[in-house]
């Protein structure tokens, strides 16, 4: 269930081999008894990873003194000190930039965005500079790099707070886009892109920081990690395929539990990564329910769901016994009132009515005869 | 008067009189100079001493500079490589920089410093591959002509972008710093790129981080067909300087001996004293934009001529070096001739070297080549044999 794997981080300057042995995949761990937030796996993932390799610094607004406008680097100043823990003046632009520099000369930075929804101010930097420097330099300039903050909806936050940018990050070649969703993805997930020698995006959720999760033994052993590339299949099904990312995952399983009372059996794929999007498991779990619905909070237009639409046309058309459906964020900027925000999210009931639609099952087409 | 109160950031002492400062100084930051413009050192100038071999040095790199660029500019007027950009008028800038700092700092440039490569060692061959864009140019045909990168030089690739590199370079600083090296980053950009944001906010960090970086502003004057005038409403580059807590000096960008000096110092302080520096070298910029470009719609053609040849700075540190009987109109010719026959040779072989081979097509997006990227030049290469009348035959696989 968990992969163990070996990765070797070694470019530019910094050389650093790093082998993850199989023999952590052989421990057996007591059944889950201990539980985590995402908030301490994401400070313990970052903690682990500054302790083992003294090139990963973090840099941000607020990192250090304030321990982190969400708490998420509590501690790390005290422990690590001011030249691996820097508070930045308020330039996203500027400290993107300073830490692809320092990227270049063999440094690990981990650079945190208050929200992504700032990373717009650095994106020239996220793009031009850090995924494209090493095709632009043949490989002579490798950019160790991760992007790392809160990304999507939050609550009452409004339309410059809730931005989903997965499928911005998404479609630049030279960039790997993660999304973590419980506390073993957040773990896994941030010191694979720590360790990970490409520039990572690694979109967390504000709403999920204060979540509590199950974590075996394995996943808090230091060495633990998950591949990346590889999406999850949160809870296995036989009718219908859901795919989902952050946040949505947890209302994708919710929506099983209420459509497997109703006999439709929901197969939850939890994507982790965005780029590169894990096409062969969704594609094999479509050939198998024949149906899929992919869910996202982002905006509809060119979002992760219209990917994995093309992905499962281009490979599985013959599989289908439905069309795609995509459940997405309403296509208008988030609006704060709490009412017309919840209106513009998905909920589960969408998710819901859109698996008996695919399944044929929706009062719809009951009424149609069909 | 004279009451002193604490704010945050310090004790500041008040005044009963409300006097804005000026937003334009009464004189003019005053501009460091050693020789004058007939390469005779000033009177009082103080300056740092070069030895013959060195002042030679720079001197032939000055020239081949100039007949480097002189020869790629025609090869691309006759559609031989698709772009080019010259440094004419630059070369001060480029070479004695270059020459006042070690191989072990490290060059974040723009895109008009192909000096300071040629400084380092980059030789005209490699120069030639690079804009040709065939299989032995270090970027992979990956590029447009002029960007080049070599990490053996410690010569960050170009990027095309404003003073992206700028940021970068003090987070490459901050890295040697935390490394406790003996080095410092160079980093170079035109009046243009002082008007993007990430000037600032590097020049902000820079201090604030305590980094031993050299912000190297050519003040050339124009930034394509934008005048300075344009650009900023300040007293050019340098008082920016101080507005963010950076030391820093105006000179004379067509001074070879007085560019030498300053960056000799900057270096000095950058690395005992873990600060920036910033300085602003004024000059002319006699060459278009680029190969894109035709400055005669946008200036006076008297103007351009004057700068190239009265104010030329080779000229002028050749008047230097030959008043030091370390040069002759024998050498001069000789080296001419030399240079232009080389880069007429280089541009040969680099023209008919093979492209680079289609795998390189897929490599260095990532690390290590991701799965769908594999898939696809596989797919490509199948196409290629099954359909060979679609595709180049001069290609390489």
């Amino acid at each position: 269930m968990l992969g163990i794997i070996r990765q070797k981080v070694g470019a530019g300057g910094a050389s650093l081999l790093r082998t993850r042995s199989a023999v952590s995949a052989l421990r057996s761990y007591s059944s889950a008894g201990k539980e985590m937030t995402v908030r301490d796996a994401l400070n313990s993932a970052l903690d682990e990873e500054m302790s083992a390799d003294p090139k990963v610094f973090l840099m941000g607004e607020e990192v250090g003194e304030y321990q982190g406008a969400y708490k998420i680097s509590k501690g790390l100043l005290e422990k690590y000190g001011p030249e691996r823990v820097l508070d930045t003046p308020i330039t996203e632009a500027g400290f993107t930039g300073i830490g692809v520099g320092a990227a270049y000369h063999g440094l690990r930075p981990v650079v945190e965005f208050m929200t992504f929804n700032f990373s717009m101010q650095a994106i020239d930097h996220i793009i031009n500079s850090a995924a494209k420097s090493n095709y632009m330099s043949a490989g002579q300039i490798s950019v160790p790099i991760v992007f790392r903050g809160p990304n999507g909806a939050a609550a009452g936050v409004g339309a410059q707070h809730s931005h989903c940018y997965a499928s911005w990050y998404a479609s630049c070649p030279g960039l790997k886009v993660l999304t973590p969703y419980s506390s073993e993805d957040a773990r896994g997930l941030l010191k694979a892109a720590i360790r990970d020698p490409d520039p990572v995006v690694f979109l967390e959720n504000e709403l999920l920081y204060g979540e509590s999760f199950p974590v075996s033994a394995e996943v808090l052993d230091s060495s633990f990690c998950l591949p990346i590339g590889k999406a999850k299949i949160e809870r296995e099904g036989k009718d219908v395929t859901i795919t989902a990312f952050s946040k949505m995952v947890g209302y994708a399983l919710k929506a099983a539990e209420i459509l497997a009372k109703e006999g439709i059996s929901a197969e939850v794929i939890n994507l982790r990564t965005i780029r590169p999007l894990d096409r062969s498991t969704i594609n094999a779990s479509v050939r198998k329910t024949n149906r899929l619905i992919t869910v996202e909070e982002g905006f509809p237009q060119h979002g992760v769901g219209a990917e994995i639409c093309t992905s499962v046309v281009e490979e599985s058309f013959g599989y289908l016994d439905a069309p795609v459906e995509r459940i997405a964020g309403a296509d208008v900027p988030m609006p704060y009132a709490a009412n017309l925000e919840r209106l513009a999210v998905p909920q589960v009931e969408d998710i819901v009515r859109a698996a008996k639609r695919a399944c044929y099952r929706s009062k719809l087409f009951q009424i149609q005869g069909i | 008067q004279g009451i002193v109160l604490d704010f945050p950031g310090g004790k500041v002492a008040f005044t009963p009189e409300m006097r804005f400062i000026s937003e334009s100084p009464v004189e003019r930051v005053h501009c460091y100079r050693v020789l004058n413009d007939n390469g005779q050192v000033i009177m009082s100038s103080k300056f740092k001493q070069v030895s013959e071999e060195i002042a030679v040095k720079m001197y032939s790199d000055m020239v081949t500079l100039q007949t480097m660029d002189s020869v790629f500019y025609e090869a691309q007027r006759q559609g031989r490589i698709s772009f080019y950009a010259t440094t004419i008028g630059e070369e001060a800038i480029n070479i004695a920089s270059a020459a006042a700092l070690t191989i072990d700092d490290l060059v974040f440039p723009q895109y008009r410093e192909p000096g300071v490569l040629l400084w380092r060692g980059f030789s005209l061959q490699e120069f030639a591959n690079q804009c040709f864009g065939n299989k032995d140019d270090y970027g992979k045909g990956r590029q447009m002509p002029i960007h080049y990168g070599s990490n053996k030089h410690n010569y960050f690739t170009v990027a095309a972008t404003i003073a992206t590199q700028v940021p970068h370079a003090v987070g490459a600083a901050y890295s040697l710093k935390m490394d406790r090296k003996k080095a410092c980053v160079i980093t170079y950009f035109g009046d243009g790129g002082t008007s993007e944001g990430d000037f600032h906010a590097a020049l902000n960090f820079a201090a604030v981080m305590e980094v031993p970086v050299i912000f190297f502003c050519r003040n050339n004057g124009w930034a394509i067909s934008t005048p300075t005038s344009d650009q900023f409403r300040s007293d050019g580059v340098v008082v920016k300087g101080p507005a963010y807590g950076v030391r820093s000096i105006r000179v004379d960008g067509n001074d070879t001996l007085a560019i030498y000096t300053a960056v000799h110092a900057a270096r000095e302080m950058a690395i005992n004293e873990n600060r920036p520096i910033l300085i602003e070298a004024l000059t002319y910029r006699v060459g278009h934009h680029s190969t894109s470009d035709d400055s005669t719609k946008y200036r006076p053609v008297d103007e351009i001529e004057w700068w190239r040849s009265a104010r030329d700075p080779v000229a002028r540190f050749r008047k230097w070096i030959e008043s030091n009987g370390w040069w002759c109109s024998e050498n001069e010719s000789e080296l001419r001739t030399s240079v232009r026959k080389q880069m007429l040779h280089a541009i040969q072989v680099a023209e008919k070297a093979d492209k680079p081979p289609i795998g390189e097509l897929f490599t260095d997006v990532y690390n290590v080549p991701p799965s769908n990227l594999c898939e696809q030049e596989k797919f490509l290469r199948e196409t290629m044999k099954r359909h060979p009348q679609d595709y180049m035959p001069d290609v390489p696989v």
